[in-house]
């Protein structure tokens, strides 16, 4: 262990004497006995380390940060015994000493930070909603172009699209729409069973699933999965300045990145909204056999006569509008990435919630307009 | 002569088919400056990631500090790796942390230190490796790349290490910081006592900071030695390599 005393003499005069290790495990203890004589005003303070065997830098810089605030204070210094080792490693920190104080850190009070954050998000979310019309234009801007000049779409990217956003994701969606189905016929089966209108679920189930549910739960889960990609990929492309190689080379990253992606998952969602609504009913269709005795001919039968084609087609025809936003809003969160690697975490984030958000608020607007309308 | 501090024997790196290093050696004294040299591809940095274990070999053997790192347990491993800190060729800043943080957290986590005594040690270091104090408080996202590697030295510096190893320390800087640089660290490493490890393949680093160097080419070491031996040396790779006929 080190040692550290501290004689005080008269006259303001003071010796310290610090011996055998001056380094990172020593100075919890010397930097506490340092700071209760730090402010003492000395004439002449000697600090003797003739009996130290191990100064390393912080130990050094300790020592310099001692004689320097001494010094401030008036005092003079004496730092004695220490070799020819020690003495160039004091220099050195000694010369790189850089005092905290002096370097400008403003720190607001806190009701005024809190202000100042909310004006600065606020001034951030104006900002991205400028920002999401002019991509919004430029992306609709570049549509016209390619539509003008069909050759220039990039046909192989949206297969490649359709595929990953889309065939892929069909698993996914075949468990969860399965689940609902099930899920929603058992809640529906117990009540039924109550009126002795067993029948009834088939109407119950088809149509809330062909309708509402079934779409949903593919928005929803597709938006999980895509939205975040989307922005992610994009992002990444951001920041290793793929994006900006495609400018500089006279590619638009809109064509190339963005119409792709929207394109896919316009032609890929009703297909995943069809197929939730076979494997929604089937969910449907076994608890009804299993709970209600209501055996899959008669569930297909009553489903025929009941159900109307409006109702498929309503599910069928919401697809794109959730296909559009999710793949809108996953491309234009990475375009917003910047700098560091932490804002795609952060982007990613955003664009999932939003996607989510923007699907279920589309949905009951459709919904809304639908039942005004009457149909 | 200084001894031995990190010996590189017979290794021989695999990349599923594709042979990186075929039977490797080399041996760096202590308190040299040391090169890896070799083109681009060679397995430069597969070798300095090799000695501080980030990758495993296929055989050989690589001793670091006298232990032999290919069967180190893990508290040993934790031990040795105290004595070395790593420049990355980007910096490898933590993005979530401020430059300050980025230099104190070693600090913070291994010694007792108080709070003010760390701040002081490590603005000391950025000082030492040439960051304005303008930057102090900035993220790393906020930094241009010299100021990240310089932020970067600090923090590999801040532990007092015995070796230290660089990853293209030069690379992504210009002429004049590239050359500034070099010099901080011919002189951080005469004031420390460090031992110096550098993949490199800059010239002016070539010739006024190194020692001593090996030179990767072909899966093998082809020369080792000073730069006088080098200029002696005849095989056209190596005249090719250093640009010594112009």
């Amino acid at each position: 262990m080190s040692s550290f005393n501290i004689v005080k003499l008269e006259n303001q005069q003071c010796n310290i004497n610090i011996s055998d290790r001056l380094d990172k495990s020593a100075i919890k203890f010397i930097y506490g006995q340092i700071k209760k004589i730090k402010n003492t005003k000395f004439s002449l303070v000697k600090i003797d380390c003739s009996e130290l065997k191990t100064l390393d830098y912080a130990g050094a810089l300790l020592l310099a940060d001692l004689s320097a605030s001494f010094c401030e204070n008036g005092a003079s210094i004496v730092v004695a015994g220490l070799n020819s080792d020690f003495q160039s490693l004091m220099f050195f920190a000694r010369k790189n000493l850089r005092q905290k104080s002096r370097i400008k850190y403003i720190k607001e009070n806190f009701f005024i930070s809190i202000m100042i954050k909310a004006g600065k998000q606020t001034l951030d979310s104006l900002e991205s909603f400028a920002f999401f019309l002019s991509f919004l234009g430029e992306t609709l801007l570049q549509f016209f172009r390619v539509l003008a000049r069909p050759w220039k779409f990039r046909y192989k990217a949206t297969a490649v699209h359709i595929e990953k956003s889309g065939a892929q994701a069909l698993p996914i969606v075949a468990l969860t729409s399965f689940l609902v189905g099930l899920v929603v016929a058992y809640q529906g089966a117990e009540q039924l069973a109550k009126f002795g209108a067993n029948i009834f679920i088939v109407d119950m189930v088809s149509i809330s699933m062909f309708r509402e549910l079934a779409p949903l739960i593919a928005a929803i889960v597709i938006a999980g999965r895509s939205a975040s990609s989307y922005t992610a990929e994009i992002g990444t492309m951001k920041i290793t300045e793929e994006i900006d190689a495609m400018r500089s080379m006279g590619f638009e990253p809109i064509v190339f990145l963005v119409l792709p992606r929207i394109f896919a998952l316009v032609i890929a969602m009703p297909l995943i909204v069809f197929f939730a609504d076979i494997i929604g009913v089937f969910g449907g269709m076994i608890v009804a056999k299993s709970s209600l005795g209501i055996s899959y001919t008669e569930f297909i039968l009553r489903a025929r006569d009941v159900v109307a084609m409006k109702h498929i087609l309503i599910g069928l025809f919401k697809a794109p509008f959730f296909a559009m936003l999710i793949a809108t809003i996953g491309c234009f969160r990475g375009f917003q990435v910047t700098g560091s690697t932490e804002s795609i975490g952060r982007y990613t984030t955003i664009s999932v919630v939003n996607a989510i958000f923007w699907v279920i608020a589309c949905n009951a607007l459709i919904s809304v307009v639908l039942t005004d309308i009457g149909i | 002569m200084s001894r031995v501090i990190i010996s590189v024997k017979d290794v021989v790196t695999r990349f599923g088919k594709k042979v990186v290093h075929d039977k490797v050696s080399i041996d760096i004294k202590e308190g040299e400056i040391y090169g890896i040299l070799g083109g681009s591809g060679s397995g430069k940095t597969t070798l300095l990631r090799e000695i501080i274990m980030l990758q495993k070999f296929k055989s050989g053997s690589i001793s670091v500090l006298g232990k032999k790192i290919e069967k180190i347990s893990y508290k040993d491993a934790v031990e040795l790796k105290k004595n070395w800190s790593v420049l990355f060729q980007f910096g490898a800043l933590f993005s979530s942390l401020n430059v300050l943080e980025n230099v104190s957290i070693p600090l913070i986590e291994y010694t007792d230190m108080p709070k003010d005594f760390i701040d002081e040690v490590a603005l000391s270091k950025l000082k030492m490796s040439g960051l304005k104090k303008e930057a102090t408080y900035l993220f790393p996202s906020e930094l241009s790349g010299g100021m990240k590697k310089r932020a970067a030295l600090a923090r590999a510096l801040v532990m007092d290490p015995k070796i230290l190893f660089l990853d293209e320390p030069t690379s992504g800087l210009d002429p004049v910081g590239a050359e500034n640089f070099d010099r901080l660290i011919k002189e951080l490493a005469t004031l420390l006592k460090l031992t110096v490890v550098i993949v490199t393949h800059d010239l002016h680093t070539i010739e006024h900071v190194l020692d001593r160097f090996c030179i990767i080419f072909d899966k093998k070491i082809l020369f080792e030695g000073d730069l006088q031996e080098a200029k002696n040396f005849k095989h056209y790779a190596i005249k090719e390599f250093l640009k010594l006929e112009r």
